[in-house]
């Protein structure tokens, strides 16, 4: 009886049952991500290639454009980067105040974080994901739950981490939530994604809650998993039904999810061991 | 006899790094969600061409490297892979010597299992999709069979892969 099964059907009941136990692995546990990591360098090539000649036409770009446009460039960067610095210098008083009364008051703000740029990679992943690869990994000291940020506001998080490359989940995907707060006031709120490219949807609103069309929400730091105060969207729309519990609340993202081709990957200050916020006051920021 | 094998695992070898790259390929917004599933249309050949050589532990391997290129579920598309190439290699002496457009509707609906099996995974890890054109792709698979078939054909008969 035993030894009538068709080999292949063997095989086919074995893969089978391997899949679902690898998925309820996977789903339920974070055993396998070395797998997934071994299995990336393998991959990793393939990626490479598709990315190549995005790359490569960047690369002649590069080096066909005129003197002119870079001279004007040059002249664009600099002006820039006088109106910026002014501007930091601003922040810069504003900071060492800002820590100063924080420390009369006791409570544990923090800034200066570490960061390091990474680059995209031209490939495109499940399509009912909302999920980028780049090209720094391990190697560089990522690691899974790592904040990536670009120049606008928070873009998302690493979640799958390799030796050359890492896949990052966008705040917009559909199993993405951020804890967030109102800028200006402090309310504070959840912000998920939706699946949208652009779309952020902010829960646990009440009805009578203070918040309006163009507020700008930034990341609240609870849950330390991403830094406080990034922006991350702007609130585009308010819908209170009297019907419901909280109002429907949506938000456009800060960060140029779908057009940003450098990141910056983001150490937040207890990573890199220098501060260790005590539970108890790690409260709010 | 060696060399030829050798030779000829090269050949298959070359087919599936290309199908993984045309599976990670930047498209046009309007093409992105037509994407052909380029894997299973190329393990679909070789399991009817060559069932003694690409079997199902081949197919669960590609699946798995497949979930790492796209960032699903570990084994999501092993799943799917793996059952397909079973059900192919159950059926590939029949299907074999049909007419090319027979083939293309035996595969479109190869690949609607394929799609299901992944609805299924995401349906209950909590991700459903209600969208129609998730199964676009089926659609463009069965269009692309007979093409992707003599390509395929030409190149094993070339390098005489057997």
């Amino acid at each position: 009886m035993f030894l009538k099964i068709p080999a292949a059907s063997l095989r086919l009941a074995v893969f089978v049952i391997a899949s679902v136990v690898l998925m309820t692995i996977d789903h339920r546990q974070h055993h396998v991500e070395t797998v997934r990591s071994a299995l990336s360098v393998v991959v990793y090539p393939f990626q490479y290639l598709v990315n190549l000649p995005v790359e490569m036409g960047q690369w002649v770009v590069n080096s066909l454009v005129t003197r002119e446009s870079l001279l004007k460039e040059n002249a664009r960067l600099r002006e820039e980067h006088l109106l910026l610095s002014s501007k930091l210098q601003k922040f810069a008083a504003l900071e060492v105040e800002n820590q100063r009364l924080n420390e009369l008051l006791e409570s544990s703000f923090k800034v200066g974080e570490r960061v390091l740029v990474a680059e995209l990679l031209a490939v495109e992943l499940e399509r009912f994901q909302r999920q980028i690869v780049i090209n720094k990994g391990s190697r560089e000291g990522a690691f899974n739950g790592q904040p990536v940020v670009d120049a606008a506001g928070i873009m998302g998080q690493i979640v799958h981490v390799g030796p050359f490359s890492s896949t990052v989940m966008l705040i917009t995907d559909a199993s993405h939530a951020i804890p967030v707060q109102v800028n200006r006031n402090g309310l504070r709120a959840v912000a998920i994604g939706t699946g949208a490219t652009n779309n952020l949807e902010l829960e646990y609103i009440p009805n009578n809650a203070d918040i309006r069309v163009g507020d700008l929400i930034v990341s609240s730091g609870l849950g330390s998993r991403f830094p406080p105060g990034y922006p991350v969207g702007q609130v585009t729309r308010v819908a209170i039904d009297p019907g419901e519990p909280f109002a429907k609340v949506t938000a456009i993202p800060s960060a140029k999810l779908d057009r940003s081709r450098e990141v910056l990957l983001v150490w937040p200050q207890d990573q890199t061991g220098e501060v260790n916020q005590a539970p108890a006051n790690s409260g709010k920021s | 006899m060696s060399l030829a094998k050798r030779q000829g695992n090269w050949v298959i070898l070359l087919s599936f790094v290309v199908a993984f790259m045309l599976d990670v390929m930047p498209l046009p917004e309007w093409a992105v969600d037509a994407r052909p599933a380029w894997i299973a249309l190329v393990l679909i050949y070789w399991c009817m061409a060559l069932p003694e050589r690409v079997g199902i532990g081949i197919a669960w391997v590609l699946g798995l490297l497949l979930d790492v290129l796209e960032g699903t579920l570990l084994g999501q598309h092993a799943l799917g892979l793996v059952v397909i190439a079973y059900i192919t290699l159950q059926t590939h002496r029949r299907v074999r010597v049909f007419p090319l457009l027979q083939q293309a509707v035996l595969v479109g609906l190869l690949l609607l299992l394929y799609l299901l099996l992944a609805l299924w995974v995401m349906g209950i890890v909590g991700r459903p999709i209600g969208q129609w054109s998730y199964w676009l792709p089926a659609l463009t698979s069965m269009v692309l069979w007979p093409w992707i078939f003599i390509v395929l054909r030409d190149l094993r008969r070339k390098y005489n892969v057997s």
